[in-house]
């Protein structure tokens, strides 16, 4: 029973922390820029805006393009829902395998593709490009940061990863900074933050996650951004559980939540102080520049790997 | 015919600025251009007016600038044969000017490349031309649908973006048309005219002082500029001289303009390359720099503070002090910021060498104003022909030969801190005087010309006088008519996500050219 309560507890927190986890990130900008900000409260405010509002279709608007929105909120709360957040050995926790998470987040990238090109405006199309042109160089990048912390558990589960990182002596691993390292340039590259893509531009011809979303309005628009916010999340939570797991609660023990949680939140909070930290001192950089920069991400990620073995942990 | 025989032959106009005006026949236009083309000279503004409820037909203006000073041409046409000879070849920058003289008065450019209509959307129809006295005002046009022929680049792989004229953003209407391959830009060709609102027509029912207002709107960012040029078209026109104290407050005032022009561009250029510290650091300095020229002028960005014969506001000691103490904060903060920009390796990797436009391009389109300065084009009345007064204070013009974002980053920076020092000078000596003079009454079908260099370049008004202190015809012109043809060129063989970048570099005026 606790497990099924903490699986659903774990959900619906996910669900609900996401947009404040945005809230926050935007709140450190604006702080470390000499702004008031518009306070940690706004995403949510913005989705009720979004719900509120009469959607409007284009005329050649297929199917595909309406349930897109749909199939990516899915898709990116149970990634989000996936991730070892509180506690490990949930009902689901079988299924969390790394490299079925990929599997999730390439769903969802195939998915907003198609549906920005479907309408057939010139800006959906471009920002498919652009996606594609990210996506297809972090994917691989991404896979090789979890190898890298596979290697240490022998263990593609992500439950499994975390329960041996998080239940171990205190070691330091080598091969794990080299991928930490990758990873936040996969996150960047995959949330489209700073330097890749800018969350907060108005310019639609340097878009590449905004361009694709265009075409939407209201309730469609508020699932996406909420979908955006669960996959920051989502990123966040995995770095978490790879590179700093400590404080998370065993198998079904409910007393051991309070801790948890305020751990996870504590994590956060510098996470997401630390992302805020790294888009305020970097600008956006060309978009050729991008494959080198998830080149680098890759190289770093595959000398963690080499690392392990060199190293032997 | 030489310049130095048309200057001979011909009265320099009444005012500071060293303009002679004249008629000349066809094979005298076409020679003069050439000429001052070979000197190294330029085309400033091309115009038309008709002039027919004076008895003659038409008349096409032609404001060319060499090393002495303008000259201004003034073509009669006939009625029955409103053409004359194209100078798009000579001045490329002519040919939009050209186009829009057609639309709006229908006179003819003989041999010009390209016909298409340029300010006329489908507000009125083909064959009606709005400035012409015979056109009602009042009269009202179905609205039809436009069309507009965009030059097609054709190829393997290539396609169209069509960008605007509604933006994602909050900014003014323009059609940016790109040809590309992948992110490569191709071609870029604009269409502008968005914001055409008839501004000359409005002139024309409009007296002397009313006109002052309107002049002060045609590009609300150059506000003060375009207020004095006005208002030395007319003190030209009625040979006023304004007192000491009025030009430097003048002069004060377009400075504290160019200042906080160039501090929201560097703000806007820190944001394009999505360094928003840099945008949230200069807009709190704009802010600041607006809130206290408030106080001081009683409007933030000085609307209607300069007016025919002097200004309308006065700088008392405390205010002395306020303006001073904020200019040095100004001045403090933006070498700061300048330093972090210039150490910034994502943000000058994105502004090096992006949209270039090299000093032989740039003499050769004739790019003007801050972005021609930034290539390597040496013009800047404040420094070639100071009036008063700028006659005492040894102006140090900017230059760069570098062309690109980079370069006019760069200058906007060394022209805030010019500026500084400036406006310490004129505050340092503040003559006494009367705020305004009395403007004697104008004799009409006289030609005034007033002529600033306002932040984005030099900007001219043209005033044609009508019968008791009325406006016969009133031309504009903002620098953004020589400078949109060339930011077309600037984008070639940039990537598709650098326009932005190189389009806010520019920072061109759609109000003040769509007119």
């Amino acid at each position: 029973m606790n497990g099924i309560f903490l699986q659903l507890f774990q959900n619906g927190l996910v669900l609900l922390l996401a947009p404040l986890l945005v809230g926050w990130v935007n709140q450190c900008r604006a702080w470390l820029q000499n702004r008031s900000g518009a306070g940690l409260l706004q995403p949510y405010r913005k989705l009720i805006k979004l719900f509120h509002k009469d959607a409007v279709l284009a005329h050649n608007a297929s199917p595909l393009f309406r349930l897109t929105p749909y199939i990516l909120f899915a898709s990116m709360w149970l990634a989000a829902s996936l991730v070892p957040v509180i506690a490990t050995d949930l009902p689901l926790s079988p299924a969390v395998d790394v490299i079925a998470l990929v599997g999730i987040f390439a769903l969802a990238r195939v998915f907003i593709s198609l549906a920005a090109m479907d309408i057939g405006t010139s800006f959906g199309t471009l920002g498919a490009r652009r996606e594609m042109l990210v996506g297809f160089l972090a994917e691989p990048a991404l896979l090789m940061v979890f190898f890298s912390a596979a290697l240490i558990s022998q263990s593609t589960s992500l439950v499994t990863i975390v329960e041996t990182l998080a239940h171990k002596q205190f070691v330091i691993y080598p091969s794990l900074a080299f991928a930490a390292i990758a990873f936040v340039m996969v996150l960047l590259a995959e949330n489209a933050r700073i330097p890749v893509d800018n969350p907060s531009t108005h310019l639609e011809l340097t878009m590449i996650h905004e361009a694709m979303i265009l075409e939407y309005s209201a309730r469609y628009l508020a699932l996406i951004e909420w979908a955006s916010a669960l996959k920051l999340f989502a990123y966040t939570t995995i770095g978490i559980a790879l590179f700093m797991p400590w404080g998370i609660a065993e198998a079904g023990r409910l007393e051991a939540l309070p801790l948890a949680l305020g751990m996870l939140l504590l994590k956060l909070a510098v996470a997401g102080a630390g992302l805020a930290l790294l888009e305020t001192v970097t600008a956006k950089m060309r978009i050729f520049r991008v494959p080198e920069f998830m080149g680098t991400a890759f190289l770093l990620a595959v000398l963690g790997m080499l690392i392990h073995f060199l190293v032997g942990s | 015919m030489t310049p130095t025989e048309f200057t001979a032959k011909h009265p320099r106009l009444a005012g500071s600025m060293p303009v002679w005006h004249g008629n000349v026949d066809e094979d005298e236009l076409r020679t003069l251009c050439e000429a001052v083309k070979q000197e190294g000279g330029k085309l400033l503004a091309l115009w038309g007016s008709d002039e027919q409820p004076r008895g003659n037909g038409y008349a096409l203006h032609v404001a060319l600038v060499n090393a002495g000073g303008m000259l201004c041409l003034s073509l009669p046409l006939s009625a029955s044969h409103a053409a004359y000879p194209d100078l798009s070849e000579l001045f490329p920058a002519a040919a939009r000017m050209q186009r829009a003289t057609f639309d709006m008065l229908g006179l003819h450019a003989v041999g010009a490349d390209d016909h298409r209509k340029w300010l006329r959307h489908a507000a009125w129809p083909p064959g009606l031309h709005p400035l012409r006295k015979s056109f009602d005002i009042n009269s009202k046009y179905s609205i039809e649908s436009d069309s507009y022929e965009f030059i097609q680049v054709s190829g393997d792989g290539v396609h169209e973006i069509p960008v605007g004229p509604v933006h994602a953003g909050t900014i003014e209407p323009g059609h940016f048309r790109f040809s590309i391959i992948g992110d490569r830009v191709l071609r870029l060709e604009e269409r502008l005219g968005y914001k055409h609102k008839g501004i000359e027509k409005r002139f024309e029912s409009m007296s002397l002082q009313q006109g002052a207002k309107l002049a002060g709107r045609i590009s609300g960012d150059s506000t003060v500029a375009y207020a004095w040029a006005y208002a030395q078209a007319v003190e030209s026109l009625g040979g006023t001289t304004p007192s000491d104290r009025a030009l430097a407050l003048r002069a004060v005032m377009l400075e504290l303009e160019r200042i906080h022009n160039h501090l929201g561009d560097l703000g806007y250029l820190g944001n394009d390359v999505a360094l928003a510290f840099g945008f949230a650091q200069f807009w709190i300095l704009k802010e600041d720099l607006l809130r206290v020229i408030g106080e001081l002028f009683g409007h933030r960005y000085m609307m209607d503070k300069i007016i025919p014969g002097g200004v309308a506001c006065n700088i008392d000691a405390p205010g002395h002090e306020k303006l001073r103490a904020t200019l040095t904060h100004i001045e403090q903060t933006s070498a700061r910021l300048r330093e972090i920009y210039d150490e910034h390796s994502g943000a000058q990797d994105r502004f090096l060498t992006t949209g270039r436009v090299a000093p032989e391009l740039a003499a050769q389109l004739g790019l003007t104003g801050l972005p021609g300065r930034a290539s390597g084009q040496a013009w800047d009345l404040r420094a070639d022909f100071p009036c008063a007064p700028y006659d005492s204070l040894e102006v140090q013009m900017a230059t760069h030969r570098n062309g690109d974002v980079a370069a006019r980053v760069m200058l906007r920076f060394e022209e805030i801190k010019e500026s500084v020092r400036l406006i310490r000078a004129l505050l340092g000596s503040l003559p006494e005087g009367t705020l305004v003079e009395e403007v004697a009454v104008v004799a009409p079908g006289k030609l005034g010309i007033g002529w600033v260099e306002g932040w984005r370049g030099e900007i001219m008004v043209a005033l044609h006088s009508g019968k008791d202190n009325s406006i016969h015809r009133l031309h504009p012109h903002d620098p953004s008519w020589q400078n949109w043809p060339v930011l077309e060129h600037a984008i070639i063989g940039n990537i598709v996500p650098d326009f932005p970048l190189i389009n806010k570099s520019f920072n061109l005026s759609y109000s003040g050219q769509d007119l």
